[in-house]
């Protein structure tokens, strides 16, 4: 379990994000410690990829605060915090379909290598580790891959920026049961290499066995939050996200 | 027509197909990557070869005083942003006082204390490389990165106000009479009836290791597969941290340095005046559309057919030679318009 003694790695605080007139997000405030794992749960159009959006950058926030390593930002750049060890991997994946899954893997690396490390290919090397498929399919355009093999693509490519904290947007949107599970287990693994996760799921029960701190996010608002054991025995969670059956391990 | 004339129109038509390769290869890699269609292409064109042509007179060249202006205006732009960023921002203020102050000022030096018109070819045409290029990638910042979101249409109307301000800006600089530039060889060689020119040989070969080096630097080199990712998917380049705006000025960059190295080719073939750039690249872009703006193998093929178009039909009807070319614009629109989807237009 992680230290709550150290200091968060992001902070987010008071988060308000609108579509034109209409509030997506009110004043959601939530934390990341380094080294852990935080998942957001919630209900379709709750605001989760919303959220996401706002802390990478890539999306204008009208309140609040995003502080990432200590230092409080009113207005986030996309490029600054890819540079400073923060990745998305988005829900629309967004990979580059007519590049080979090597090409985008590599691309991956491109912030590091502009900081002026080389060493993408050890890190390369990881990644096939982790994804062996990505491996026998090297050659192959990520446009005319599967499903499964593009999310794990996805996560491929953002694990190549060797992040400091990665934030997932679904990883497990549409799969199988049994690469579900395949990357629910990649997610328990990257934990002991120490980096952070900020993990946004629909499949509750799998991201709060995963994780060590959940959020709920209703409507645009942090309805319940706590430890994700004792949010798996939270008779409202248990009805909302879990169903019948409760608590599994 | 005899076939010793045929072969002359055809080394002409390649002559000139070549650089209208290059310039459509410049058309494609500046829309796909940042949506401009690029018009000022040609002021590049002219620039590389006039700019050349006063050093090697003896004069200064006016696009150093434009490179010295436009980087005083990119410091002010920038420079406010940097200074509240603290100390990683005071490093790259300094990297932005070298280039857009302290590197104008250098060459400045150089052109003026020098005797450049002295100096080999090969370190003059270095000179103009250095002096004309870097103004791709800060027009990029001055015009285009503000509006880097907003329509093709609206892009479009910034590339006319460019190419009218740059046409004015060349008049200004090199004057209303044209120049020529002494040819890179003397030599010339026959080839059963036909005798082709040291010059005719450099421009072709000049192309095509150009066009090869392109096609190396867009597979193989990580930045070059970059600004291939941002063509594809400009939202998932973003957060690799390949940054819209690092994109549109490397790649104006390099359309800048195809554009200066196609003028200082042609310089010793054709009179080029300060508008003469405007005409060229409008025949690449000819031979871009005919490759749909997105590939460029088919728009290097366009162009080299604009060029062969261009030279028979100044035989057979030099007065129309101009309409033929553009003409050949017609038939390829309405084939494509049948042949392709239409994609709407990504917000
Ligand atoms: N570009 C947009 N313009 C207008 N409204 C938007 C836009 N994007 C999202 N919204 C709205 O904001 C709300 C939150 O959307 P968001 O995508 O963040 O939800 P989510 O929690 O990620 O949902 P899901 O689980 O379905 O992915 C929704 O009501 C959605 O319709
Ligand atoms: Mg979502």
């Amino acid at each position: 379990m992680s230290d709550h003694e150290l200091e968060p790695i992001l902070e987010v605080k008071d988060l308000c994000v609108s579509y034109g007139k209409v509030e997506a997000l009110h004043h959601v405030s939530i934390k990341v410690r380094p080294g852990e794992i935080v998942t957001v749960i919630g209900p379709n159009g709750a605001g989760k990829t919303t959220l996401l959006s706002a802390i990478m950058g890539v999306l204008p926030f009208s309140r609040g605060e995003v502080a990432y390593q200590g230092e409080a930002q009113v207005h986030v750049d996309v490029e600054r915090m890819v540079a400073r060890g923060m990745t998305l991997v988005p829900e629309k994946r967004e990979l580059f379909g007519e590049m080979s899954v090597e090409d985008n893997l590599l691309l991956g690396a491109f912030m590091r290598r502009r900081l002026g490390f080389r060493d993408e290919a050890e890190t390369l090397d990881k990644v096939f580790g982790i994804f062996p498929r990505l491996k026998e399919r090297r050659g192959q355009m990520a446009g005319t891959l599967s499903g499964g093999e593009r999310q794990m693509l996805a996560v491929g490519r953002a694990l190549m920026a060797q992040p400091k904290i990665l934030m997932l947007d679904e990883p497990s949107l549409g799969l199988a049961p049994l690469i579900v599970r395949e990357i629910f287990r990649v997610i328990g693994d990257l934990r002991k290499t120490g980096v952070a996760i900020l993990l946004v799921e629909q499949n509750a029960r799998a991201a709060l066995q995963v994780s060590d701190y959940g959020y709920v996010l209703e409507t645009g608002e942090v309805a319940l939050e706590g430890p994700s054991d004792a949010l798996e025995d939270d008779p409202k969670v248990v009805e909302a996200y879990l169903g019948l059956g409760g608590k599994k391990h | 027509m005899d076939l010793q004339i045929a072969l002359l129109l055809g080394q002409d038509g390649i002559v000139n197909g070549a650089i209208y390769a290059l310039l459509a290869l410049a058309l494609v890699l500046v829309f796909a990557v940042t949506r401009v269609i690029f018009i000022p292409q040609g002021e590049f064109v002219a620039y590389g070869a006039l700019s050349l042509a006063s050093l090697q007179a003896g004069l200064l060249p006016g696009t150093l005083w434009l490179l010295l202006v436009l980087g005083l205006v990119v410091t002010a732009l920038d420079a406010p942003a940097l200074m509240r960023q603290g100390r990683q921002g005071g490093r790259r203020l300094a990297t932005l006082v070298g280039w857009q102050c302290a590197y104008p000022l250098a060459l400045l030096g150089v052109v003026a204390g020098g005797t450049p018109q002295s100096w080999p070819l090969l370190l003059q045409v270095l000179l103009v490389l250095a002096i004309v290029v870097p103004l791709g990638p800060q027009i990029y910042r001055t015009a285009y990165q503000p509006i880097a979101e907003a329509p093709v249409l609206i892009l479009l109307i910034v590339s006319v106000a460019v190419h009218l301000a740059l046409v004015g800006l060349g008049l200004l600089f090199f004057g209303a009479e044209g120049s020529r530039t002494p040819a890179f060889s003397e030599a010339s060689f026959e080839i059963g009836d036909l005798t082709v020119s040291g010059q005719s040989l450099w421009v072709v070969g000049a192309s095509l290791f150009l066009i090869v080096a392109l096609y190396v630097f867009f597979e193989k080199s990580l930045y070059g597969k970059a600004l291939r990712a941002t063509a594809i998917n400009r939202n998932g380049a973003r957060l690799m941290g390949i940054s819209t705006t690092f994109a549109g000025k490397l790649s104006f960059l390099l359309a800048a340095a195809i554009g200066v190295l196609s003028g200082i080719l042609i310089a010793p073939i054709t009179t080029v005046y300060y508008d003469t750039g405007f005409l060229i690249g409008l025949k690449g872009f000819v031979g871009a559309i005919v490759g749909g703006l997105a590939s460029y193998p088919v728009a290097a093929a366009g162009a080299l057919l604009v060029g062969l178009l261009e030279s028979f039909s100044s035989f057979w009807a030099s007065a129309f030679k101009e309409v033929i070319v553009f003409t050949l614009i017609i038939p390829v629109l309405v084939w494509r318009s049948l042949t392709t989807h239409h994609v709407e237009e990504e917000e």
